[in-house]
C-alpha cells in the first residue's frame, strides 16, 4: 500500500462535502438523483444513508461516474432498471461524453442491479465478484422485489461483461487506479482518481451507518481497513454514508468492526444465545447510526454462530 | 376476515365495534397476535384443556427472520411455578411443532433455533402441574422459504461426515438465572431435513436428554422438523452442575446420539 500514498497529490480541488439527500417522488417512481461534482469531472450521485425502503426507493446507495475526455466511467449501478435508467439520463444531462464503461466494486445489489441501463456497453467486475452476483442474483431480485415493490418493475439482474483488470486505469487523459482488498465481500474493489484524490471506497467503508455482513469476514476487512486509513485522501466517497473530505469514515467502520468482534467473543464465551446478542448493550455511538435497528439484527444472524461455535467446539472463530 | 367484519358493521352502523378490541376478540378467541387460525390451534394442541395467555411465558425473538433458516427463538417461563411441559408451535409454518421440552431439573428457560416458512406468530405453551396451558408468544417478520430450502450441509453432503456428533459446554452462570445458575449449551450435528424438500425425505433428530453422571435424566426435549441444521440449544439450570454431563438421543431413522459433555 506504501505507493498509492505518492499516487494522490494533496493540493486539488476543493470539493464540497454537504450531503445531498435525493428527493425521492414516490408516486411517480422518480428517484430524484442530482449529480453533485467532486472535482473536475468527477460526480457522486448520493442515496439515502438509511435501509432499504419503499420512501427512500431503495436507493441507499451512493454511485458515482467519471468523464475521462474519453467517454464516462460509471461507477456502480444502483439498485434497479429504473435506478439504471434515471442515472443514465443524468449522465447525459451532466456531460456530453458518452459512457464507454461500468465499474462494480463488489457483488452486492445495489452496485449492478441497474445494469439493464447500460446493456450496451462493457461492466466489469472481479472474477469472485462476477461469480458471486452469478450465485445470488435471483435472490437479490426476490429480496429487493420484497422490500421494494413498484421500484422494482422489470428489473433482472444483467450480469457483468468482463473481468476487471485490477491496478492502474488509463482512459482519455483520466488516470485511475483499482485496488482489491476483502473483507466486506471476497472481493472489494476501491477506485482511486489519482489527479482529484477522490476515492470510491466501495462497501469497505460505511460513514454514520451500520456495516452490512452478509459476506463479511471481520479479521480480513478489518486488516484490509488497516492499509486504506493510511491513504492521503482527499475526498472520500463510500457506498453508504455521508461523503467526506477527511477519513472519518474509515475509523468509524473500524470502531464498529472491532466493537462487535470483541462483544461476541465475550457473549459467546459467557454463554450467550442470539437473543441474549439481540439485546446486548450497544454503545450509544453506534445506536445512533443509520439503519441500528435493523443491520445489528443482521449483524448477529451473519457472524454470531462462528463465535459460538468456535466457544463449543473449542477453536477460533 | 376482519376487515369484511368491519365492512358488514359499517353499513350496519356500527362502525365503533370495528375499532374496538371486541370484533377482533370475536374472530380469533382473544388471541394477542389477531390470528384467525388461534381457534384451530387451541383445539388442535389443548383440546379441551384449559388455555390462558400468560406474560410469564416469554418468547424472545428478531422482528424479522434475517436468516429464515434459522430463527432464533429463547422462551423462559421462570417466573411461573410447576411447569410439567413446555410446547412451541408456529401458526403459519407447514409444519407447526417445533418443540416440546420437559425442564424436569432444569430452569424452564431454553433457546434454539428454527426455520420459519413465513411471517408467523411464534408461541410457546407451558402446561402446569393443575393441567392448565399458559401461552405466551412473538411474532416474526420473515421473507419466507425456511422450511421447504435444503440446508447446507445437505446441499454439499458433508452432513455424513459428522452426522449425530454433539458437542456441549457448560457456563459458570447463566444470562438467564445469573450467578446462581448455570447455563448449559449443546450443539448436535444433523441435517434436520424437513421432507418438505423435492426427493429429501424427513430425517431429524427427534429425541434428547441431558443426563447426569448417574445416568439421570435432568432435562427431556423432543424435536421436530421445524428445528435449524446442526441445531445449537441452550439450557439453563439452577446452581452449579456437578460434571461428566451427557447428551443422549435418537434421530427419526433410529441413529443414536450418545456425547459427554466437557
Amino acid at each position: 500500500m506504501k505507493s498509492l500514498a505518492a499516487l494522490l497529490p494533496m493540493a486539488a480541488f476543493a470539493a464540497p462535502v454537504a450531503q445531498g439527500t435525493p428527493r425521492v417522488d414516490v408516486a411517480r417512481l422518480d428517484y430524484g438523483l442530482s449529480a453533485r461534482a467532486l472535482a473536475p469531472g468527477v460526480w457522486v450521485v448520493e442515496g439515502a444513508n438509511a435501509d432499504f425502503a419503499v420512501a427512500n426507493g431503495c436507493n441507499i446507495i451512493n454511485t458515482g461516474f467519471i468523464a475521462t475526455g474519453k467517454g464516462v466511467v460509471v461507477i456502480n449501478t444502483g439498485p434497479s432498471r429504473r435506478y439504471g435508467e434515471q442515472l443514465r439520463a443524468l449522465i447525459a444531462k451532466t456531460t456530453a461524453e458518452p459512457v464507454v464503461q461500468v465499474i462494480h466494486l463488489n457483488l452486492h445489489p445495489d452496485y449492478f442491479l441497474g445494469n439493464q441501463a447500460f446493456a450496451d456497453v462493457p461492466r466489469l467486475a472481479t472474477d469472485a465478484t462476477r461469480a458471486g452476483m452469478a450465485r445470488e442474483a435471483k435472490a437479490y431480485e426476490d429480496n429487493l422485489y420484497r422490500l421494494c415493490g413498484d421500484w422494482m418493475r422489470g428489473t433482472e439482474a444483467a450480469l457483468p461483461t468482463g473481468t476487471l483488470a485490477l491496478g492502474p486505469l488509463r482512459i482519455g487523459e483520466r488516470e485511475m487506479e483499482l485496488r482489491e482488498y476483502r473483507g466486506h465481500t471476497d472481493s472489494d474493489v476501491v477506485l482511486v482518481d489519482k489527479a482529484s484524490g477522490v476515492v470510491f471506497a466501495g462497501g469497505l467503508v460505511f460513514a454514520q451507518r451500520i456495516p452490512t455482513t452478509p459476506h463479511a469476514q471481520i479479521g480480513p476487512w478489518l486488516q484490509s481497513l488497516q492499509a486504506f486509513a493510511a491513504l492521503p485522501v482527499k475526498t472520500l466517497v463510500p457506498s453508504h454514508g455521508p461523503v467526506r473530505s477527511d477519513t472519518t469514515a474509515v475509523g468509524q467502520t473500524q470502531r464498529y468492526l472491532q466493537w462487535l468482534d470483541r462483544s461476541f467473543r465475550q457473549l459467546a464465551e459467557q454463554g450467550a444465545e442470539m437473543n441474549e446478542v439481540l439485546r446486548a448493550e450497544v454503545p450509544a455511538e453506534f445506536r445512533g447510526w443509520a439503519a441500528f435497528g435493523t443491520e445489528y439484527t443482521r449483524n448477529v444472524a451473519h457472524l454470531y454462530p462462528r463465535y459460538e461455535q468456535a466457544v463449543l467446539k473449542g477453536a477460533k472463530p | 376476515m376482519i376487515r369484511r367484519h368491519c365492512v358488514l358493521g359499517l353499513s350496519a352502523g356500527l362502525a365503533a365495534l370495528c375499532s374496538s378490541g371486541l370484533a377482533r376478540a370475536d374472530a380469533t378467541g382473544g388471541d394477542p397476535f389477531g390470528s384467525l387460525q388461534w381457534p384451530d390451534l387451541k383445539r388442535e394442541f389443548f383440546g379441551a384443556a384449559p388455555v390462558v395467555f400468560d406474560e410469564r411465558v416469554q418468547v424472545r425473538g428478531p422482528a424479522f427472520a434475517e436468516d429464515p433458516m434459522n430463527v432464533p427463538i429463547s422462551v423462559s417461563a421462570t417466573g411461573l411455578a410447576d411447569v410439567e411441559t413446555l410446547v412451541v408451535f408456529v401458526d403459519r409454518n407447514p409444519i407447526r411443532k417445533v418443540l416440546e421440552f420437559q425442564p424436569l431439573a432444569a430452569l424452564t428457560s431454553l433457546g434454539f433455533r428454527f426455520k420459519l416458512e413465513q411471517a408467523s406468530p411464534v408461541r410457546a405453551a407451558a402446561r402446569t402441574r393443575d393441567g392448565v396451558w399458559h401461552v405466551g408468544g412473538t411474532l416474526v417478520d420473515s421473507a419466507g422459504g425456511g422450511c421447504t430450502v435444503a440446508g447446507a450441509t445437505r446441499k454439499d453432503g458433508s452432513w455424513v461426515q459428522t452426522l449425530g456428533q454433539a458437542r456441549g459446554k457448560l457456563f459458570a452462570s447463566s444470562p438467564v438465572g445469573g450467578e446462581n445458575a448455570s447455563r448449559l449449551r449443546v450443539m448436535v450435528m444433523h441435517p434436520m431435513d424437513t421432507g418438505l424438500v423435492g426427493g429429501i425425505p424427513a430425517f431429524y433428530v427427534n429425541r434428547l436428554a441431558v443426563r447426569d453422571a448417574q445416568g439421570r435424566e435432568l432435562l427431556r426435549l423432543s424435536t421436530f422438523e421445524p428445528v435449524s441444521e446442526n441445531p445449537v440449544f441452550s439450557f439453563d439450570f439452577p446452581g452449579r452442575v456437578a460434571g461428566g454431563l451427557r447428551l443422549t438421543g435418537t434421530d427419526n431413522n433410529g441413529n443414536r446420539i450418545d456425547s459427554r459433555i466437557e
